[in-house]
């Protein structure tokens, strides 16, 4: 009975994802009329390369700006909250967020250094994901002790090599020119606006195995969230599943910083408000985190388009709306969630 | 009760000098302690003749941390049908023992083997299928359900897909039922109260179905009546055949409910075999370094200091 009323929740939360979707395509600073827009898209996703009755302005907006821009929230909202779920149960810890081991900072530092040195460095986006992993293995290295790796000395090596990476940052925008130095803020406020279908095809690629991965393993996390040697007691390995687990939900964020820029408090809160719908079982938390990511974020960047004349970066957006919503979730439910 | 008063037995004043006979193992226990007259009857009706067979066989084991050597070469057997009391003072070397026959902790030296078979060789989920672990008072940092809790005694027993078969659910319900938890299953762990989440962690080893459980102090913290219950369960679980080890703190508890002891201290054993034969006040005297002393009352032995 609890497992049909978990299946009937996630598929509500499917739906809601579908219902989220048609704002989102349809509406943007352009005004295209919905019928348009789903004709475009039909057409095109037939293999027709220039659909009849639809000017080429429409054309490119439906199909080269928007609907990459919308694989990309959904993808993005995705890889945060999963690997936001993955590292939570790592570290036995509701309150770390996917960025905890050094990923954003290791990503500013990247597009900081990409952006003020642009001969040296082979782009933006590359050199942010390859400092983003960078930064996430010191940490990693840093807190292995004896070929045992605590979650404590974890986190704190992932504080301390965030630190460092941020004080990079801090170099880079005191040697910036005006121009530069507004791009590197721009890029860690953190946005979709320069989405394409390559992007969108990169972040689909590696963030759907790594979601698929990481469900397969929540009966494994719920075990690892006990702690090291109960899990061991049950015949886990912990220190092989974290490795996996850790590099699953790092990858798959490294791939969403490197293109998006900092989103905060998707990772966060979205599994939190899944587990407020599924309890802890990560089986359930996994999927549901993910889809409640997507649906924030898409529903955040079409906010982020549409509200003003001008964008409004993503990551402004989200934290607007998400950190009230997780002092409600915690102040309210905090009870029943967490039994204290 | 007051009519039940009978004349204290004074124990102590005919102690049968030690005997020194050799271990059954084989091995050197340190000198013999006990047959205290005070302990040939006991009315919890501790079992003899259990299986001569051993389940899991620890030999000679050391252990150091760093430079320190916390267990010098301790030898233990673990048989079926039998609770097994480990008792000890504080940095005896208890703990230890138990992660190294758990296998979270890898012996510098020693042989721990379970049907000929060195359990390092076997593998953490193999290990697992056939040693359970009861852990110690703790708060998971989730708050999951006590049928999720037990449903991860199945971990070990897994398929390839993380769904429990029907095979798992009756073993689950099984184990609940065991402890008399089942009307509990749907409530979160966290809220239980401390004899109820110890239960718990009973039921999920149970659920493990393994031929040997090893529970680390599984009343501490707990009142009067919830440790008779824990007790009660885990003597019934031992006699359906599994070999059952506790680590315990209460020498009484062990009196009262245990079919063997093994007294630890300084990494070392200091005597080991049947409570009745072994259990006296020249052993927990040298186990503890202070006067202590012990009595019968109403047919029952009681320590007290």
């Amino acid at each position: 009975m609890i497992f049909r009323r978990k299946l009937a929740a996630l598929l509500v939360l499917l739906g809601l994802l579908t219902a989220a979707f048609f704002p989102a395509i349809i509406s943007g600073a352009y005004d295209i009329k919905a019928g348009q827009v789903f004709s475009i898209i039909w057409a095109k996703a037939k293999g027709q390369s220039e659909p009849k009755g639809a000017s080429r302005a429409d054309q490119v907006i439906v199909w080269r700006i928007r609907l990459p821009r919308v694989i990309l929230a959904v993808a993005a909202g995705m890889a945060l909250s999963v690997a936001g779920v993955a590292y939570q149960g790592c570290f036995r810890n509701p309150l770390v967020e996917p960025y905890i081991l050094g990923v954003s900072a290791g990503a500013s530092c990247g597009a900081s250094l990409a952006i003020v040195f642009p001969n040296h460095f082979p782009g933006t986006q590359i050199t942010a994901f390859v400092f983003a992993l960078m930064a996430v293995m010191i940490s990693y290295g840093l807190a292995r002790n004896r070929g045992q790796i605590s979650p404590v000395a974890l986190v704190l090596s992932g504080v301390i090599v965030g630190a460092l990476f941020s004080a990079v940052v801090g170099v880079m925008k005191y040697l910036a020119a005006d121009t530069q130095l507004r791009e590197i803020t721009f890029w860690m406020m953190g946005g979709l606006y320069y989405a394409t279908w390559a992007d969108a095809r990169l972040a689909a690629a590696v963030i759907g195995p790594a979601f698929l991965l990481i469900w397969y393993f929540g009966w494994h996390l719920n075990v690892l969230s006990l702690g090291d040697e109960e899990a061991r007691g049950l015949g886990l390995n912990p220190t092989q599943i974290r490795l996996l687990l850790v590099a699953v939900a790092t990858l798959a964020a490294s791939v969403c910083v490197s293109i998006c820029g900092i989103i905060a408090w998707v990772g966060l809160m979205a599994p939190h408000a899944a587990r407020f719908v599924f309890g802890p079982d990560n089986r359930w938390v996994a999927p549901g985190a993910a889809i409640l990511g997507a649906v924030y974020l898409l529903v955040c960047d079409t906010v982020a388009r549409t509200l003003t004349a001008a964008e409004i970066p993503l990551g402004i957006i989200t934290s607007i709306l998400g950190a009230p919503y997780l002092l409600w979730l915690l102040r309210r439910k905090g009870g029943e969630i967490y039994g204290q | 009760m007051a009519n039940d008063l009978v004349s204290p037995v004074l124990v102590g004043a005919d102690l049968p000098s030690p005997s020194p006979s050799a271990s059954e193992l084989g091995v050197d226990q340190g000198p013999a302690y006990g047959q205290d007259p005070a302990f040939a009857h006991d009315p919890a009706g501790h079992r003899d003749g259990v299986g001569e067979r051993a389940l899991m066989k620890v030999r000679e084991v050391r252990f150091s941390y760093g430079t320190k050597e916390v267990l010098k070469g301790v030898s233990l057997e673990v048989k079926p049908g039998c609770l097994q009391g480990l008792l000890g003072p504080n940095g005896s070397g208890k703990t230890t023992l138990f992660k190294c026959c758990l296998g979270f902790l890898k012996p510098k030296s020693g042989l721990i083997e379970m049907d000929g078979v060195s359990i390092g060789s076997l593998g953490t989920r193999r290990l697992a299928a056939k040693v359970a672990y009861v852990p110690q008072e703790h708060y998971p940092s989730f708050p999951f359900t006590v049928s999720e809790m037990v449903e991860m005694g199945r971990f070990p027993r897994r398929g390839r897909l993380p769904i429990l078969s029907r095979r798992d659910r009756e073993a689950v319900a099984g184990a609940l039922a065991r402890v008399g938890l089942e009307k509990l299953a749907g409530d979160s762990y966290v809220r239980l109260s401390g004899g109820q989440r110890r239960l718990v962690l009973v039921a999920r080893a149970l659920a493990q179905e393994a031929e040997i459980m090893f529970l680390d102090e599984p009343t501490s913290s707990l009142d009067f009546a919830n440790q008779l219950v824990v007790w009660e369960t885990v003597r019934s679980i031992a006699a359906e055949g599994l070999g059952v080890v506790i680590c315990c703190h209460d020498p009484n508890h062990i009196l009262w409910f245990c079919d063997e002891v093994a007294a630890l201290k300084g990494g070392r054993i200091l005597a080991q075999g049947k409570v009745g034969q072994t259990m006296g006040r020249d052993l927990l005297e040298e186990l503890y370094g202070r006067s202590i002393g012990v009595e019968k009352v109403s047919g029952r032995t009681f320590i007290y200091p």
